[in-house]
C-alpha cells in the first residue's frame, strides 16, 4: 500500500467561533472572513444565519457599559460525578469562564438593568447549581435596585451532572421571578441558538417579553429525543424561532444587529409606566 | 393482578410459591404440615428484609415503575371521598395523563392534582403512560388556582416518567406550561403538600412539583433525567442505566441528604404495591399531619417560606 493510515490522529475539535482567518457559514456555505464577520455581529451576510457567539460578545453589542457581580461562587462536584471536574477545568481553559453565565449590572443607553448572558461554550450553557444560583442573585439584585432585569439564554438545559440539584435551579429561578413579577419589575428574556429544556422550562420563558433571534433552536425535549419517540420525521423548520413565532409562543423574532435598538424601546416602554410600575429609570429624561 | 416479581426478587419469589403450594398440598390431604411452613415463612421474612434493606438504585427505580404499583386512580379511591374530578385546561382538550379534582380527605376540603399512568395497556395508551401534554399541565394550574381562590389546599401526587415529547406538545408550549407552573405555584396562597409516588420524571414532574413540603415515597426515585436517558447520552449505552441510576443520586435517602425534599414516606415492605391498602392509609396519615401544621401558617409566612425553601437549593463553594 502507498499510504498508511495515520495512528493516533486526533480529529480536530468542532469549534463553534473557528480560529481561522475565513470561515464557511454552517447555513448556506458561504466562505466568509472572519473580520467582517466579526464587524457583522456574528451573522453570514449572504443568508443571515446567526452564529453562536460568546456572552462577552453580546455585552459588548448590547450594553454601554457593565460591571460584572457574583463571580466569587464556585462549582463544586457534590454528585462526585465522574468526569465532571475534568470538564469543568476544561471548559474553564477553553472559555475563560467559570460558569455558564456572566451576570451584572449593564447602562444599556439610559438604561440601568441587571444583565445575565449565557454562554453555551461552558458544558452547553447548562443549568447547575451556580448557573441558578447567579440567576437568583441577579433577580435579587433587579428586585433591590428596581431596575429591569433582562437574560440573554443559550442552553441545552438542566446540568445531568448536578442530577436533582440542578433540576431545582428551575425553581429556584422561577420563585425569584415570581417575586420580580409581584414587585411589577420588568424581565426581557432574549433566545438565542439553542434555548431548550430546563432553561426553556424555567426562566427563559417567563419574561414579560421573549424575545429570540432567528432560527435559533427553542423548545422543550431536543429533536432527536422527539424523533426517537415518536419514531417520525419532524417537519421543517419544527422548533426554530420561526415556527414558535407562528404557534403564538414568542412575542418577537429579532435579527442581533437590532437587538439593542428592540431593547432600548422596550426599555423605553417600561420606563414611562406611572408609578408602581418601577423600572428604576426614574432618571430617564 | 397478576403478581409480577422482579428479577432480585426470585429467591423470594421461589420460597413463597412453596409455601403456597405446601399449603394446598396441606389443605388437600390434610396433613399437618404448619411446622414446615413456619419455617419456611420465617426463612422468606428473613430473605424479605435483607433484600428490600439493601436495594441498589436501579432496583428501586424497577420498584418505583413496578406496574403493580399504586396510581392516583387507585389512591384516590383509597383515600378520599366525594371526589370529583375536573377535566380540560379550558383551551384546548382535556389531558388524561393528568388527573386534577376536589374532594375531601378525612372530612377537609382539598384539591387534588397528579399523574395518572393507566393500568391496561389500553389505559395505559389513553394515559400516555402519565407523559403529560402542555394542556396537562394548564388544567393542573386551572384546577390548583381554584384552590388558591376558596382558601383549599393543594395535593400533588407525582408519578411520571416525563412530561411528553412530541411535536403537539412542542407547538402547544411544553416548556412555557411547566415554567408557568413553576412560578405560580411558588406564590399559590394555600398549602401544598407535594408527594412523588413512583417516578419523579424531571420538568414533568417539578411542573406540579412545587409545594411547602415535598415528599417522597420510600421506593420512589425524583431524577433531572431517566437513568436510561442520562446512560446513553454518557456512554451511548442505554444498557448502562443501573451505573447511571448510582450516578444520579435518586433514591429517597439521597434526595433528603441533598435537602431538596423534607421527608420520606414508608412503604409496606416489599413496595407499594405489596399492600395498597396499606400504602394509602399511611400516605392519608401523612398527608393530614401536614395539613393540620400547613393550615395553621398565615399565607404570606406560608409562601415566603415556601420561597425560601426553594431558593436556597442547590450546593456551590463560596470563594
Amino acid at each position: 500500500m502507498w499510504f498508511k493510515k495515520k495512528r493516533g490522529l486526533k480529529p480536530t475539535p468542532r469549534r463553534e467561533v473557528p480560529d481561522g482567518l475565513w470561515l464557511k457559514c454552517k447555513e448556506c456555505g458561504e466562505i466568509l472572513y472572519r473580520k467582517e464577520l466579526e464587524k457583522n455581529f456574528w451573522v453570514c451576510e449572504k443568508c443571515g444565519y446567526h452564529f453562536k457567539m460568546p456572552a462577552k460578545k453580546y455585552i459588548e453589542i448590547l450594553t454601554d457599559s457593565f460591571v460584572e457581580k457574583e463571580n466569587s461562587i464556585e462549582t463544586t462536584n457534590p454528585l462526585e460525578f465522574k468526569g465532571y471536574s475534568e470538564k469543568l477545568t476544561a471548559d474553564f481553559e477553553k472559555t475563560g469562564l467559570k460558569e455558564a453565565i456572566v451576570v451584572g449590572e449593564a447602562k444599556i443607553g439610559s438604561h440601568r438593568v441587571a444583565l445575565g448572558v449565557m454562554d453555551f461554550r461552558f458544558v452547553g450553557g447548562s443549568l447547575g447549581s451556580v448557573v441558578g444560583e447567579k440567576v437568583k442573585r441577579l433577580i435579587k439584585l433587579a428586585l433591590s435596585k428596581k431596575i429591569p432585569l433582562i437574560i440573554v439564554g443559550a442552553s441545552g438545559g438542566a446540568r445531568m451532572q448536578e442530577g436533582i440539584l440542578s433540576l431545582m435551579q428551575m425553581a429556584k429561578t422561577a420563585s425569584a421571578l415570581a417575586e420580580l413579577s409581584n414587585a411589577h419589575i420588568p424581565y426581557i428574556s432574549i433566545l438565542t441558538n439553542p434555548t431548550t429544556a430546563g432553561v426553556m422550562a424555567s426562566y427563559a420563558s417567563l419574561g414579560d417579553i421573549v424575545m429570540a433571534e432567528p432560527k435559533a433552536l427553542i423548545g422543550f425535549a431536543g429533536p432527536r429525543v422527539i424523533e426517537q419517540t415518536i419514531k417520525q420525521e419532524l417537519p421543517e423548520g419544527f422548533q426554530k424561532s420561526e415556527f414558535l413565532l407562528e404557534h403564538g409562543l414568542l412575542d418577537i423574532v429579532v435579527p442581533r444587529h437590532k437587538l439593542k435598538t428592540t431593547l432600548m424601546k422596550t426599555l423605553d416602554f417600561f420606563s414611562r409606566c406611572k408609578s408602581g410600575c418601577a423600572s428604576g429609570t426614574k432618571n430617564h429624561r | 393482578m397478576t403478581r409480577i416479581w422482579l428479577e432480585f426478587e426470585r429467591p423470594i419469589a421461589d420460597l413463597e410459591r412453596k409455601i403456597e403450594e405446601l399449603q394446598t398440598i396441606a389443605s388437600d390431604e390434610s396433613l399437618d404440615v404448619s411446622e414446615e411452613i413456619e419455617k419456611l415463612k420465617a426463612k422468606s421474612a428473613e430473605l424479605k428484609k435483607q433484600v428490600y434493606s439493601n436495594l441498589t438504585p436501579w432496583q428501586r427505580v424497577q420498584l418505583a415503575r413496578h406496574l403493580n404499583r399504586p396510581y392516583l386512580s387507585d389512591y384516590i379511591k383509597l383515600m378520599f371521598t366525594d371526589f370529583l374530578e375536573l377535566h380540560g385546561d379550558g383551551c384546548f382538550r382535556d389531558d388524561p395523563a393528568m388527573i386534577a379534582g376536589i374532594g375531601k380527605i378525612d372530612g377537609k376540603s382539598v384539591v387534588l392534582v397528579g399523574h395518572e399512568k393507566g393500568r391496561k395497556t389500553k389505559d395505559k395508551l389513553y394515559r400516555n403512560f402519565g407523559m403529560a401534554h402542555p394542556e396537562g399541565y394548564r388544567k393542573a394550574l386551572r384546577v390548583m388556582k381554584i384552590g388558591e381562590k376558596f382558601g383549599k389546599p393543594i395535593i400533588s401526587l407525582i408519578d411520571t416518567p416525563g412530561a411528553y415529547p412530541g411535536i403537539g406538545a412542542e407547538e402547544r408550549g411544553q416548556a412555557q406550561a411547566i415554567a408557568q407552573n413553576i412560578k405560580a405555584m411558588s406564590t399559590l396562597r394555600v398549602p401544598i403538600i407535594v408527594i412523588v409516588t413512583g417516578e419523579g420524571g424531571s420538568g414533568g414532574a417539578l411542573g406540579i412539583g412545587v409545594g411547602d413540603i415535598v415528599l417522597v415515597q420510600e421506593y420512589a426515585f425524583y431524577s433531572v433525567i431517566s437513568p436510561e436517558g442520562c446512560a446513553s447520552i454518557l456512554w451511548r449505552d442505554a444498557k448502562k442505566a443501573p451505573d447511571a441510576a448510582e450516578a444520579l443520586h435518586i433514591t429517597a435517602q439521597d434526595l433528603l441528604k441533598l435537602k431538596v425534599i423534607d421527608g420520606i414516606i414508608k412503604e409496606p415492605e416489599g413496595g407499594a404495591h405489596r399492600d395498597y391498602e396499606k400504602s394509602a392509609s399511611i400516605l392519608k396519615q401523612t398527608i393530614l399531619e401536614n395539613l393540620n401544621h400547613l393550615s395553621s401558617i398565615p399565607p404570606d409566612a406560608l409562601i415566603e417560606k415556601r420561597l425560601n425553601k426553594f431558593e436556597s437549593m442547590g450546593i456551590y463553594k463560596k470563594t
